[in-house]
């Protein structure tokens, strides 16, 4: 199947130093803002699931509208879909009634309005940000929208990705274009280098603890400087993935030849000479030297420990071995450490844990699998604890098994689930029980995210595996292996 | 989507910051293909108890906060999931305004295209609100003012002028799109 390559216009040097976010906007602004509407902007790819695109798909039909452009669109199953196989007879085991026919009426919109479907028995499905970028359908200096605040997980490649509501869903389908205000950029420069044991995860819980869950509002991020550029594409992938956690709009990442590294030969990545000519258009997206941001802040890297959360919102982050503040950034936690049943001072070391979660848009491709089988080989799952594994696509899932990982984790007593947003957000069944602590590897505390009355610790994939095995809350610098 | 010209209506505050969407309506409730009930399930887990009787502490349940169609809800109101089925729900639940003084973005670009409209105040008056919960107030969008009943106390508030003109208007964004055709047309041609 053909796909169309980004359209990046107007190769021209530009006038003035330009950030990497003006170069993206501008190259598509179908019509410029006006004193009487926001920007049209142009949308090169828009990523479907199940959860927020059946009420979309109903308006372009009570209007008689198609589709604009099926061959832009890329859809898969993931938010309700089962993380159990398929029963002899095929039949997949849907939490209930609702699920099933959620998934069917993408099935049938998919068929009815002639755009291309990973479905769960396509060797491609996956978490819809996981599979963008592994089918090499996420590039640099395209525009990516999807009816999920995720979305921001693909501006590690340099795209331009934010997540919308499903009224806009149905604008990029019938139009493929977005009425919007520019945002305000934000320069994100984190200085130094990592220490070992720290980890991407570790850096967006530390700015998000640093400036807030409000603090990102109305912009967008480009995460730079030496410890962004030292890491790899998937950890740039976790680092974009939660900067609607500080609630900006996208976190982006400049490409560079890592990020060509990994889209070429993919799927939907150019082709032959076409190949050239888009590495040649990519190179000129970075940030020009000199050009200027609305706004920036400062985080050294090399004084970030490896973080989990402690309350009821991604904010609510610290160093994991620091002790429960009674407020953040002016902000009581009182309410917060009540729903978690926790008392400011304490430490979370050594809390006991009833459930592991490894998996979500955040932290369920193969590095973070590795990173976890690093910590389970030659041990055990605590008892008494629940470890759930979910790879975040069929394709993670065959290069997990191919490496053996799986039977590591099936060894030391974890589960071994198929990919599926799973326990992030317990639409599927999966779920942590009311009360239960739980150490997951996804991107949001919120009460009962992860199920009615759920206490879920944020952390990174070697913090979520080491509570596992030791059955609490432990720094996994102690027990080595990553 | 329906014309908002003006609201007068009582509040009922939730004066917590950060709610987030997870809490205007829980993800189990995501699993339907229409609109439809979600008013019911608004707030679910703070409003229900294990038994799925009202519980009685949350003021959504207290009279005549219940009747409420104005939300003054903390800082930084709707951050969390970009689902639309956060101001569905906060419609079907008789809410026409939220008022904050941070809401979040992608909330706000949901809200606007309901007919829910975000409102941003600054903080004293803000303060006014919470301290008085089931207060009158006047939302005018053609002027975009807040005006206090009790004692006329009125703040300004901006919005985005296109998204007021549909609000005013009962104009769809999708009909505005349309219209933009040739527009989109020639872009994709200079593009290929
Ligand atoms: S894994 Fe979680 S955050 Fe990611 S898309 Fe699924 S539900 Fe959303």
């Amino acid at each position: 199947m053909e796909h169309p390559s980004p359209t990046n216009q107007g190769s021209s040097p530009p006038s003035r130093p330009r950030t990497l976010f003006e170069k993206i906007w501008q190259q598509h602004e179908v019509k410029a803002a006006t004193a009487d509407h926001p920007a049209v902007l142009y949308i090169d790819l828009h990523l479907i699931h199940e959860v927020t695109s059946p009420q979309a798909f109903d308006e372009l039909r009570r209007r008689g509208l198609k589709v604009r452009r099926p061959d832009r669109c890329l859809a898969t199953m993931d938010h309700s879909t089962p993380s159990l196989p398929a029963d002899a007879a095929g039949a997949f085991p849907y939490v209930d009634d609702l699920a099933r026919k959620q998934v069917e009426k993408l099935v049938e919109n998919c068929r009815a309005f002639g755009i291309e479907l990973y479905d769960l028995n396509s060797e491609h499905q996956g978490i819809v940000h996981v599979i963008g970028p592994e089918m090499g359908a996420t590039q640099p200096g395209k525009t990516i929208v999807c009816g999920d605040s995720h979305t921001s997980t693909h501006g590690a490649f340099g795209a331009l990705a934010f997540g919308i509501g499903t009224s806009e869903v149905g604008h990029v389908m019938a139009t493929q274009c977005l009425l919007q205000h520019r945002p305000k950029t934000t320069a994100v420069e984190f200085t130094g280098r990592l220490k070992p044991g720290v980890g991407a995860k570790d850096m967006i819980l530390a700015l998000i603890a640093e400036i807030g869950v409000g603090g990102g509002t109305g912009q967008v991020f480009e995460y730079r400087g030496e410890a962004v550029e030292a890491l790899s594409m998937e950890e740039r992938m976790t680092l974009c993935n939660m900067s609607i956690e500080a609630g900006a709009r996208a976190g982006l990442v400049a490409p560079d030849q890592k990020t060509f590294d990994y889209l070429k030969g993919r799927p939907w990545s150019p082709q032959g000479q076409a190949w050239e000519k888009a590495v040649a258009r990519w190179r000129e997206l970075p940030t020009d030297e000199g050009a200027a941001f609305d706004r920036v802040v400062h985080i050294d890297a090399s004084r970030i420990e490896p973080m989990i959360t402690f309350g009821t919102h991604p904010g609510m982050a610290m160093p994991i071995d620091d002790t429960v503040p009674a407020e953040i950034h002016g902000e009581a936690t009182d309410k917060a450490l009540n729903y978690m049943q926790f008392k400011a001072g304490e430490t979370l070391i050594g809390k006991k844990v009833d459930v592991v979660f490894i998996g979500s848009c955040t932290n369920s491709r193969i590095s973070d699998l590795r990173e976890a089988a690093s910590i389970f080989r030659d041990r055990n799952v605590a008892p008494g604890v629940r470890a759930l594994i979910v790879p975040g696509s069929k394709k993670v899932k065959a290069m997990a098994e191919a490496e053996g990982l799986d039977q590591i984790f099936r060894a030391a007593g974890a589960e071994w689930r198929e990919p599926s947003c799973s326990m992030c957000i317990a639409m599927n069944g999966d779920q942590v029980g009311a009360g239960q602590l739980a150490v997951s590897t996804s991107n949001r505390n919120f009460e009962g995210r992860q199920g009615k009355g759920s206490r879920t610790l944020l952390a990174g994939p070697a913090t979520a595996a080491a509570a596992a095995v030791t059955g609490v809350v432990t720094d996994a610098r102690r027990l080595g292996g990553t | 989507m329906d014309v908002f010209r003006q609201v007068t209506s009582h509040t009922a505050v939730l004066p917590q910051a950060n709610i987030d969407t997870d809490q205007i309506i829980p993800a189990r409730f995501l699993k339907i293909t229409d609109k439809q009930g979600l008013g019911e399930n608004a707030f679910y887990d703070w409003r229900y108890d294990e038994q799925g009787k009202p519980n009685p502490a949350f003021v959504l349940n207290q009279n005549p906060f219940d009747q409420a169609g104005v939300l003054v809800a903390g800082d930084n109101f709707g951050c969390g999931s970009s689902r639309e089925h956060a101001p569905w729900a906060l419609l079907g639940k008789g809410f026409r305004a939220v008022i904050s003084t941070r809401i979040a973005d992608i909330f706000s670009n949901n809200a606007l295209k309901n007919g829910l409209l975000p409102i941003v105040v600054d903080s004293a008056f803000h303060q006014k609100l919470t301290a008085q919960p089931g207060a009158t107030v006047n939302i005018d969008l053609e002027q975009q003012t807040v005006t206090l009943a009790e004692d006329g106390a009125r703040v300004g508030f901006t919005i985005d002028p296109f998204a007021r003109y549909c609000m005013l208007h009962g104009i769809d964004h999708l009909d505005f799109l349309l219209q933009q055709e040739e527009a989109i047309k020639a872009y994709e041609e200079a593009a290929a």
